[in-house]
Order: C-alpha cells, then structure tokens, then sequence
C-alpha cells in the first residue's frame, strides 16, 4: 500500500488538465486504499472541529448574541418605563389643567352670580326710589287738581252771578247760583 | 489535449504518517483540506469581533449560528439543541468544505463517498444510540406508525424499517453525488474552452465564449449547491434526531 501511493504522488504531480495518464485504473472515490488514510484524517479533523466548536465557538459567538439580546431587551425596558412615566407626567398636566380650568369656571361663575345679584338690588332699591317718587308726583297732582277743581267751582258761581246780573239786572240769590252750579258740574261729571 | 475530469478527485498523498493494520495512513491533499476548512471555521468563529454591532466577519458568523440554531429549533424543538455543536459542525464542515472546493485547482472533500458515508453513519449511530439510550425500547415504535390499519401494519412495518437503514445511504449519496457531477460538469465545460481554442485557433477561441459563460453560470449554481446541500444534510440530521428526541409521531 505504501508502494502503491508513493508510486502514484509521483505520477501526479501534474496540471490538473495534463495527460499524464496515471490513474491507476479506479475512479478516486471508489479506490479502497485512500480510505484509511480519509477516515483518520476525517476523524481527526472532525474531532478537532467538534472540540472548538463546543468549547470555545458556539459559547463565543452565543454569549455575543445573548449580551446583545439582553441589552437589546434592557433598552427596550428603560425606553418603555420612560414612556410611561412620560404617560403618567402627561396625565397628570391634563388632570391639573382640567381642576385649573374648572376652577376658574366656577370663579367666574360665582363672580358672575355676586355681580348679578348686586345690581339687581341696586336695581330694586333705585325703582322704589321712582316708585315712591312718582306716587308723591301722583299724589301733588291730585291735590292740585282737586284745589284747582274747587277753585273753579268758586269761579263758575261768581261767573255765572255776574253774567245773570249783567243779563236781568238782578244779583241772583247766592244759593240758588252755587246749586245751580252744582248741578252743571254734576252733569258735567 | 486530453480533458480528465476525474483527476480533480484524486488523492494524492503528501507524506506517510503510519499503518494501521496494512493500511497505510498518509498526510494526503484530502486531509489538508479537512484542516483548511477546520481552520477556516475556527478563525470565522474565534477570530471575529465581539462588537455589539457586529462587523462583516461577526455577521457571518452569527448568522451561521442562528441559521443553525433555528433550523435545529424548528426541526427537532428546543430538546434538539442538545446536539447544537454536532449539526453546527457537520453544517460548517460541509459547507465549507464545499465552498471552498469551487476555487479552481482545490480539493472537494465532500466529492468523496467515504467521506460522506462517514459523515451520515455519524449521524445514524448517534440518532440510533440516543435514541434507544433516552426511550429505551420505545424508539422502535418509530417503525410502528399508529393510525395504520393493523393487516397493512407489517407491510408498512417492513418498509419503515427499510427506509431508516437505507438513511445513511441515501444521506451520503445525496451530498456526494451532487458534488462529483458539479465539479465534473464545471471540469467538462471549462475543459471545452481551452480544447476548442487549441483546435480550432481564433475560431475555436471565438466559439469559447459559449462554454465559458456555461462555466461562469455553472460555477453560479455550483455555489448553490454547495450551500444547499450542506443545509439539506444538516437539516435531514435535525430531522433525524428528532426521530431520536420525540419517537412516537
């Protein structure tokens, strides 16, 4: 077997295109005598993979991934609880602007209502005021009128004594004058 | 001029290490690309950044680590990361071995059946050992579907039974195959330009064009069937162990 590879490495060392010829008849794959030296060079080499790649890669490369999933995850945290916690600041600027607002809303109520309820009363107290005015005013005419109305019944007695005396010569009797009158204003009235 | 598709294939040894028995075990180009591809990872792996945002180098090699952790979760479930480094080291042994064997006058270790062979048995011994180590005697309702008429059961039994001895076969084949006719066909259209350029002179150069850009988008494929069959062989393995991890389906 040593004979046989020794023989064949120096017939192939060769370009690949080359016609040197020398295959030794088998189709490689199939050539039983390379597969020894195949399986203890592929068990070697996968048991030198298999080794780095439990021992040392996949723990490598994963802790990389993991440290970069857990700070991946850690930032998100921190970003949501900032965004709550801006939530809640937010709410609660609303909730004070609301109570703010309702507030002043009832100040400017009451405000409203206080002022309301003070002119009114100057109101009422300024309309008595007229009031009571205008019944005196009332009142001085009535009188007026009824001074102003005996007054012409006097008036009407000696107006009507005079135009009799003027007429018949005669000053008619004072009492038969004044009934006269009486009646007139009676019929009048 | 002689096109030899095949001779990419050889081995071809460097030096002798020993004997085992009457076989001789030598340093061959086949072995030295094992430990090009094991080296490879090893730097992707250990030698990329630790950043948090991770570089080019980083980024492959976390994405190789998620792409294998997630084909393992949704395959076999979380029991299945238990065999993470295993699936992770079969993915990037062959899928490195396989990119790198696209560069012109490399060595494809995956082009050979023994070593596809040894591959899958490592799979099917360890689906097979964990499997009856963790259920017992349980694993083997794995051939006994439930649900099957009882007077098909033996039938169905028999096939089972079949087709789960023939998984390494079809396991090793599949990578193997997919590989040697790949580089046999880039070798024979490749070869096809420098035989009509010798041939036929400025005409043949002229009509390489043809089977030179056939090469350009074979190589294209090639790429993808390198990275394809390395994930369908990690995945079969993922499915596989899920056999081993949760028996009755």
């Amino acid at each position: 077997m040593a004979e046989s590879h020794g023989e064949k490495s120096g017939q192939k060392a060769g370009a690949h295109t080359e016609a040197d010829g020398g295959h030794g008849g088998a189709f490689p794959p199939f050539d039983s005598s390379t597969y020894a030296s195949q399986l203890v060079s592929l068990a070697v080499a996968f048991v030198a993979l298999y080794i780095i790649v439990s021992r040392f890669a996949l723990p490598r490369v994963g802790g990389v991934i993991e440290a970069r999933q857990n700070m991946i995850e850690g930032d998100l945290a921190d970003a949501q609880k900032l965004k709550d916690e801006s939530a809640a600041a937010l709410k609660a600027y609303e909730n004070d602007l609301a109570a703010a607002r309702s507030r002043a809303q009832a100040i400017s109520n009451e405000t409203r209502e206080k002022l309301n309820a003070a002119s009114e009363a100057e109101r009422k107290v300024l309309e008595d005021k007229l009031t009571a005015k205008l019944h005196d005013a009332e009142k001085t005419i009535a009188a007026t009128r009824a001074t102003a109305m005996s007054n012409v019944r006097g008036i009407a007695a000696d107006a009507a004594t005079a135009i009799v005396q003027r007429l018949t010569g005669a000053v008619p009797d004072g009492a038969a004058v004044n009934s006269a009158v009486d009646a007139s204003l009676k019929g009048q009235a | 001029m002689k096109i030899d598709p095949i001779h990419q294939f050889n081995i071809e040894p460097l030096f002798t290490i020993g004997h085992i028995g009457n076989h001789t075990i030598a340093f061959t180009n086949s072995t030295l690309y094992m430990f090009v591809a094991v080296a490879l990872i090893s730097v992707l792996m250990l030698a990329s950044g630790r950043q948090l945002v991770p570089g080019r180098l980083q980024s492959v090699a976390e994405i190789s680590y998620e792409f294998v952790a997630s084909t393992i979760r949704s395959t076999a479930g979380a029991e299945g990361m238990k065999f993470f480094p295993l699936i992770f080291s079969l993915f990037m042994f062959i899928c490195v071995s396989n990119l790198v064997g696209i560069i012109p006058y490399t060595f494809t270790i995956s082009s050979h059946l023994i070593v596809t062979a040894a591959l899958a048995l490592l799979v099917f011994f360890t689906v097979l050992i964990y499997g009856v180590y963790k259920n017992g005697l349980k694993f083997f309702k794995i051939f006994v579907p439930s649900g099957v008429p009882i007077y098909i059961l033996p039938l169905v039994m028999f096939i089972e039974i079949l087709s789960f001895f023939l998984r390494p076969v079809s396991h090793s084949v599949r990578l193997f195959a997919n590989m040697l006719a790949g580089h046999i066909a880039l070798k024979v259209f490749a070869g096809f330009v420098a035989m009509l350029g010798v041939s036929l002179g400025a005409v043949g150069w002229l009509g390489g064009v043809m089977p030179l850009a056939l090469t350009v988008a074979l190589t294209a494929l090639e790429l993808l069937v390198a990275f394809l069959q390395a994930y369908v062989f990690a995945i079969l393995t993922c499915i596989y162990l899920n056999d081993a991890i949760h028996p009755g389906h």
